[in-house]
């Protein structure tokens, strides 16, 4: 039965990849999404005093900036909504207090009128501080509402020196609101901490950072990461896993974001129809230092606590994410319970628990979590598999050999019974 | 007696459904004309120019394509690709580093191939992770996977027919050398494994993440997607015409058994006539 269901679907796989040319088989794969959000980048740019240091090729700092500003206002595909804030432009005075919430919005977010965004650009003077925690958080309302991509390039030549606010806990608070807010930065000196707190910004929203030495690469690098806002992604859904399977959220196919704290778990459920196969894959991404060994764990359990399949993984070194998955076919349910009742089979629920093994120095915090990304697919069942090799057919001379000394020796057996059957009528 | 299983498939199709390449010349001409994408010498032709950053933004790629990208040291970068099964699919990576000058000490570099599903794959062989030295140009690497299988049990990680992630990054390198521009070159390419690596049973769909969000929604799949030409349907083997073969030469060694038995022609005591 597996055999014939399998020759039809491959005779209408041929078919319909004849009739299409190379149409595809996989229907909507490769569709763009429908009226998707404009994507929105922002443009973060430090306008401190420092930034007049001649050191990007003989030029200032902050005349590299606004040739690369330039270039990219060129560049910007249609769909991006940009706008451009600074950072350290109004203030030059030395009241700490002041400087330090020195940051405005050059050009509001939205669509690009180029002539004017230049303009405002050729207005900048290098002039105060460098208070980046809060050109931050100004950045996140200004990329507010919507449901579109959202990207902050910050470009800066000094650390934040402005505190308590770190920058880089801002990003993760920022990360954390799940508004799909990526931070790249850009660092025109090549300082160690400097680096540190752009890399850490970085890393906590899952963006790059780059060290810019000329100005050729600092447009180059610009326009490269306002390209990337502009490719369509699908963006997930956020959930709230529980902490046991009969309070845990009812997930349906589709991309999901969570966060999870180091060394707790979390808890899904699914609910399979018999001939239904789920794929759940999740990765963890380590947005913060972490220690050098760490792992995951996915379990599919059932309603009464029986572990059905897992998916683990663990890992040592720098890392990004870390990511495992699993699969759960469903077997149909038998002919004879199906056939007696019209009743729509049940659905079972498979709750899926995930836990890390991740683990922190002391001073790092830990709230909140970790970002989570759960993709959850429901299919059909696979043909299971009756045999090793395929159809149970053979292959190889050994079968070869086997089945022509067979047919051999049947052919002799067959031609002596008969040569022995006509001798004994001949007698008789 | 090797052929490859599509392409084995494709003449098997155009010759059972001669009528309908007939109707539809255009579809029999791109059938015909479709180079196999393992089929693709060493250089590959062009692929995209960017790659992703996350499993989620992975640029897609065919096999035997070349990706490039301009990244900074440090990056994650992702790239996906289809592979179908009975394919043994080989990635290589080369980095070509920044200017020794302005490098601080020797860097690691690192490719990890990830399923459909995200779970890591092993490299069977192959340079997955390698040093360079500080005065090197280029660091080139490359991981073997094992031969995806069309079906598997739910509690095996073997490869199935499907997406998978390429990920590449530099996993040791001097503080200092963070964020400096490389250039990056992938490729994944296939040896086909034929008959010996066909299993029986089969998926009811690749493991293509988003498989079924993707209908519903009528967006993207995330990681786009199928091979040039379509997946397998999984019914040819080649070792249908190994067991066939093997019918055939059981019958004629049985006829000819039978022959060694009745002597040579008609028997010389029978008179002619008779």
């Amino acid at each position: 039965m597996i055999i014939r269901k399998r020759l039809t679907a491959g005779v209408c796989v041929l078919l319909a990849t004849l009739a299409a040319g190379l149409g595809t088989a996989l229907p909507a794969a490769a569709d763009e999404p429908s009226a998707a959000a404009s994507p929105k980048v922002e443009l973060v740019l430090d306008v401190s005093g420092s930034m007049r240091t001649r050191d990007m090729g003989g030029e200032s700092r902050i005349s590299a900036a606004k040739q690369a500003f330039n270039d990219v206002l060129d560049a910007v595909p249609e769909e991006v909504q940009l706008g451009i804030r600074t950072l350290g432009a109004d203030y030059p005075g030395d009241d700490r207090k002041v400087g330090c919430k020195d940051t405005k919005q050059l050009y509001p977010v939205g669509p690009l009128d180029r002539t004017e965004a230049k303009t405002a650009v050729a207005t900048l003077a290098p002039t105060g501080w460098t208070p980046i925690g809060p050109a931050l958080l100004g950045a996140a309302d200004d990329l507010d509402g919507g449901d579109s991509t959202r990207r902050i390039v910050l470009i800066t030549d000094g650390e934040d020196t402005c505190g308590p606010l770190d920058p880089c806990e801002v990003a993760r608070d920022i990360a954390a609101r799940g508004i799909h807010l990526v931070i790249d930065t850009l660092g025109l000196v090549p300082d160690a901490k400097i680096r540190q707190q752009l890399t850490c910004i970085a890393e906590a929203t899952g963006g790059t950072y780059t060290a810019v030495q000329n100005t050729d690469e600092l447009s180059g690098r610009v326009k490269q990461l306002v390209d990337r806002a502009a490719e369509p992604v699908v963006t997930p859904v956020a959930t709230e896993g529980a902490g046991s399977c009969a309070s845990a959220p009812e997930l349906q196919a589709g991309l999901y974001t969570d966060r999870q704290e180091i060394g707790k778990h979390r808890w899904y459920r699914v609910n399979v129809l018999p001939g239904q196969e789920l794929r759940a894959s999740v990765s963890v991404a380590a947005d913060r230092a972490v220690d050098n060994d760490y792992g995951i764990l996915l379990r599919a359990v059932t309603a009464h606590g029986r572990e059905i399949v897992r998916g683990a993984e663990s890992g040592t070194g720098r890392t990004d994410a870390i990511s495992t998955g699993l699969r759960y076919p469903k077997p149909e349910q038998d002919d004879a319970d199906v056939s007696d009742s019209d009743v729509k089979p049940a659905a079972e629920a498979v709750c899926l628990q995930l836990g890390n093994s991740f683990s922190a120095p002391a001073s790092v915090k830990t709230t909140p979590g970790m970002p989570v990304e759960l993709t959850i697919d429901l299919v059909d069942a696979p043909d299971e598999s009756a045999d090793v090799a395929a159809f149970g057919l053979g292959r190889g001379w050994w079968l070869l050999g086997v089945m022509v000394l067979t047919g051999l020796i049947a052919g002799l057996l067959f031609g002596w019974i008969s040569r022995w059957r006509v001798a004994v009528w001949r007698t008789n | 007696m090797r052929t490859t299983r599509r392409n084995t498939l494709r003449r098997g199709g155009v010759g059972a459904l001669l009528a309908a390449v007939t109707l539809l010349t255009s579809a029999g001409a791109a059938v015909a004309d479709d180079p196999s994408p393992s089929a693709s010498a060493d250089g590959g032709t062009a692929g995209p120019t960017e790659a992703g950053t996350t499993f989620r933004t992975a640029t897609a790629i065919q096999q035997g394509q070349k990706a490039t990208a301009e990244a900074s040291t440090g990056d994650y970068l992702y790239w996906a690709f289809p592979a179908d099964a009975g394919q043994r699919p080989t990635v290589r990576a080369k980095v070509s580093l920044p200017e020794s000058s302005t490098r601080h000490g020797a860097s690691t570099w690192q490719i990890d191939v990830y399923d459909g599903l995200r779970r890591r794959q092993a490299c069977m062989y192959g340079h997955q992770t390698r040093k360079a030295a500080p005065d090197a140009g280029t660091v080139e690497l490359s991981c073997v996977l094992r031969t995806v299988r069309a079906w598997s049990e739910p509690w095996a990680s073997d490869p199935l027919p499907g997406s998978y992630y390429v990920r590449l990054t530099v996993v040791g390198l001097a503080e200092e050398d963070l964020g400096l521009p490389v250039h990056v070159e992938t490729q994944a390419d296939s040896a086909d494994q034929g008959g010996a690596a066909d299993v029986d049973g089969a998926l009811a769909e690749p493991v293509v993440p988003g498989a079924s969000a993707v209908s519903a929604k009528g967006g993207s799949a995330p990681a786009a997607t199928e091979p040039e030409d379509g997946w397998s349907s999984g019914w040819w083997t080649s070792r249908w015409l190994w067991t066939v073969g093997g019918g055939v030469l059981a019958a004629l060694a049985g006829v000819f058994g039978y022959g060694l038995t009745r002597g040579n022609g008609r028997p010389s005591r029978v008179p002619p006539g008779v």
